[in-house]
């Protein structure tokens, strides 16, 4: 229905309802149906609609123009009728945690949705604490939504399961599909992604990000159909396997709407050069390897920075995965106009960093290895004053290795970087004063994640626990909604959260707190905790008690490492029947000598609508 | 920068399972192969099992998961992809008198020193030197492997590929153990 349409006919319902109630008659609505009978016999036009249809329909017309979920679910509140006309109208869903309904549930409530996101495993899934094989499948959702939603057009998944026969019944059952992204996900291959650029004829957006992608030495670019495509977006960074080139090539040319293109590292700097030349268009730019196939014969190498040049529109660029440094200054000529950068793929040191963040003014986003230091670092806090978001990630990622940035960068960017919203820090050593300025400096903060990767690793100058550091941020950061914390924290560092940390929704925990008191700081001091994640910390029995009143009200509690019994957990279970408690080992084996008797390994707990799952493994245990 | 080598954390979570085991319980008497040097038939007195709760302080060998950084941000970082992409070869590591199982990938080493030097830093201990005809020389500590054909060998003997190919788990023997092998104590 168009606006007009709908409009029109809304003040044609408008006035019948009007034309038959007497301004002055106050009836309830079920007797005013029978008044509607008697007067009608004098009127031409059809039965009038009932009241409650008009009122539905305006509330249609009306929360077409809601988008958020958080509004929609409060409509959804406010009365059954509202509900009804809500579930009409959501065209969005977002699932948190694909366990929390089932498929069924969603096409049941959700009439027209066009939009799915869905989640699967839990964060510490990435590190290996989970055994393969949990579930988080794909499959059954894509089923169900093959036969409830025909017209379904965008698909998000994030830690899902999801097979070549997912893609390829996915690829089969919506005709108008526009939009597949791939976050973390596994399971699937080369051959299900050609399925898909083959079938979808509507594709706007190929998205595969960080997903493992398994080589069926397929030629997936070239089963993209012939003639003009739609896409916008093609992302295969994660796709460890060489590609056609030739393919990609023409289907560059014959993709006049492509802006983002993100390449692998099977694609090298001469190979880039071609398709920017083809592609000036591009706003979002992954350079793959950024190295040459071939040792550069002097003046016979493409001219690098004249094509980055004529990449006018490039305003974000990663890739860089096997970088030379000489040709590095070659993406100068957009710098000025970059809004996100993402080097951490690449060594890059303060000496080769320098010439090219003096020009990111603009920069938002950036990314980097700490091969940078905290000279480059400094570098940064210089010039990005636009800076919103930082990750530094290691480049040895190890327990002893050397630390290049350390609280002198962090400190620097708090200091030049003002309106931080966003940071992830990998470092060695910290100090609570580098982190307390950063409280004070950044007051914008929202997500705080800092990985002292020794463990247990106090204040490295005045030997103190990292307790007031993060204490300041929990205080001073007001916005925070995400909290990574690390290093040596007693409970007093909990404490804090508890008592400051009011918008936190989600908060990781390693190797911290002194008893169970930590736990229960926080499990009742913060009220907004949707997600809560802890290892290898001293909470036990007591402090999981202490949180049954939030459980209920929260997407998921994981608990590994830690000290609690399975009686324990069984209690929980009990006490919450909309809870599923799932206690596991790390490593899936049956064997006797892992998990034994009461010892709990891990525990993961989420509130779900339809009870335990039927799809979980032998070494899983729902209690 | 160095190799991480068995420090890496891989997609394989058996890679850096800590498990409680009993070391070399299960091994066979091997028949003479002539390139082989025989291990003596081991009654092994069982070793106490410790609680997990033990509170031997940790080695500084990586930690499950940890740093968290996910397995293909560390497997991609370059230099790293110029060692050779493969599946890993994983083998289970123990060493008479320790707690814990370790598990090594072989893959991540190019040659015996190497490997010595990781697993004398994973357990704390000290090879000594290896000599040709009478094995390993100067430490109570001597490597040895069990093959595809389910004999007991010294860590050397043979050329490194074949090593590599081959070996299906390792054994640190101590002590009493090692007099079979020929090795000088």
């Amino acid at each position: 229905m168009t606006e007009e349409d709908s409009s029109a006919k809304m003040s044609e319902d408008v006035e019948k309802y009007l034309n038959l109630n007497p301004p002055c008659s106050s009836s309830s609505s079920s007797s005013s149906a029978a008044t509607f009978t008697n007067k009608s016999r004098n009127f031409k036009s059809s039965p009038p609609p009932c009241p409650d249809h008009v009122l539905e329909n305006v509330l249609e017309n009306v929360l077409q123009f809601l988008t958020s979920r958080c509004d929609r679910n409060a409509v959804s509140l406010v009365c059954r009728s509202w509900y009804r006309v809500e579930a009409q109208t959501r065209l969005e869903v977002f699932i948190g945690n694909c366990y929390s309904l089932s498929p069924a549930r969603l096409i049941h409530r959700f009439k027209r949705v066009r939009s799915l996101v869905l989640k699967g495993k839990p964060r510490f899934a990435d590190f290996n604490l989970m055994p393969p094989n949990w579930g988080a499948q794909f499959s059954p959702w894509v089923a169900a939504t093959a036969k409830a939603y025909p017209w379904l057009e965008k698909v998000h998944l994030k830690r899902m399961f999801v097979t070549d026969d997912d893609l390829a019944l996915l690829a089969e059952s919506f005709p108008g599909f526009k939009e597949l992204t791939l976050v973390c996900c596994e399971g699937f291959g080369t051959s299900g992604i050609a399925i898909v650029a083959n079938k979808c004829r509507q594709l706007k957006v190929l998205d595969l990000m960080e997903s493992e992608v398994t080589d069926d030495e397929l030629d997936w670019i070239s089963c993209f159909p012939e003639g003009e495509t739609h896409l916008e977006s093609l992302s295969f960074d994660c796709i460890e396997s060489p590609i056609n080139f030739k393919a990609l090539e023409e289907l560059v040319v014959r993709s006049p709407f492509l802006k983002k293109l993100r390449t692998n590292r099977f694609v090298s700097l001469e190979e880039l050069h071609r398709l920017m030349v083809r592609a000036p268009q591009l706003t979002s730019l992954g350079t793959g390897s950024f190295s040459p196939d071939n040792v550069p014969q002097g003046e016979q190498q493409p001219d690098y920075a004249a094509a980055f040049r004529a990449c006018k529109s490039i305003v974000c660029l990663s890739g860089f995965r096997e970088f030379r440094p000489e040709y590095l200054l070659a993406i100068s000529s957009v710098c000025a106009n970059l809004t996100s950068l993402n080097f951490s793929y690449a060594n890059i040191s303060p000496h080769m960093l320098k010439p090219i963040i003096s020009n990111c003014h603009n920069i938002r986003v950036f990314w980097a290895l700490d091969s940078i230091r905290d000279e480059g670092l400094q570098a940064v806090a210089a010039t990005c004053k636009e800076l919103r978001e930082l990750r530094i990630f290691p480049f040895d990622p190890r327990e002893d290795s050397e630390g290049p940035v350390s609280g002198v960068g962090l400190q620097a960017i708090s200091e030049g970087c003002r309106k931080l919203e966003s940071i992830l820090y990998f470092c060695q050593n910290m100090t609570n004063g580098a982190v307390t300025a950063m409280s004070e400096n950044c007051p914008q903060l929202t997500v705080f994640r800092l990985c002292i990767m020794g463990r247990h690793r106090p204040d490295h100058v005045t030997g103190k626990p990292m307790d007031d550091g993060f204490g300041a941020i929990v205080k001073n950061c007001k916005k925070l909604t995400r909290l990574a914390v690390s290093g040596l924290l007693t409970d007093e560092a909990f404490s804090y959260i508890g008592e400051y940390g009011k918008l936190i929704r989600t908060l990781s925990v390693a190797f911290a707190g002194n008893s169970d008191k930590a736990l229960r700081y926080v499990l009742e001091g913060c009220p907004k905790l949707q997600k809560l994640e802890i290892r290898d910390s001293p909470f036990g029995d007591v402090g999981l008690r202490s949180g049954m009143h939030r459980y209920s009200n929260m997407r998921f509690v994981w608990l590994s490492s830690c000290l609690i019994s399975r009686g324990g957990c069984r209690g929980v279970s009990h006490a919450l029947p909309n809870v599923v408690v799932e206690v596991f080992g790390a490593d899936g084996d049956d064997d006797e000598d892992t998990v034994t008797g009461d010892y709990v390994e891990t525990l993961y707990l989420y509130r779900s609508l339809d009870g335990p799952r039927k799809d979980a493994p032998k070494f899983v245990t729902i209690l | 920068m160095e190799k991480v080598g068995v420090y890496d954390e891989l997609d394989n979570l058996k890679a850096t399972e800590l498990r409680l085991g009993l070391p070399g319980t299960e091994e066979t008497v091997s028949c003479g192969k002539s390139n082989k040097r025989a291990l003596p038939n081991n009654t092994e007195k069982e070793i106490e099992s410790t609680g997990k709760t033990e509170t031997a302080s940790p080695p500084k060998a990586q930690i499950v998961g940890w740093p968290p950084v996910r397995s293909y941000r560390k497997n991609n970082i370059q230099t790293k992809k110029n060692e050779s992409e493969g599946q890993g070869n994983y083998v289970k590591v123990s060493m008479d008198g320790a707690p814990y199982l370790r598990k090594i990938d072989l893959t991540m080493y190019k040659q015996y020193p190497e490997l010595m030097k990781s697993l004398e830093n994973m357990f704390k201990f000290s090879v000594g030197e290896y000599f040709e005809r009478e094995g390993y020389k100067g430490s109570d500590f001597v490597p040895t492997y069990e093959d595809k054909d389910g004999d007991w060998m010294l860590v050397g003997d043979v050329p490194w590929e074949m090593f590599v190919s081959s070996c299906k788990r390792l054994r640190i023997m101590k002590g009493s153990e090692v007099k079979g092998l020929g090795c000088g104590v």
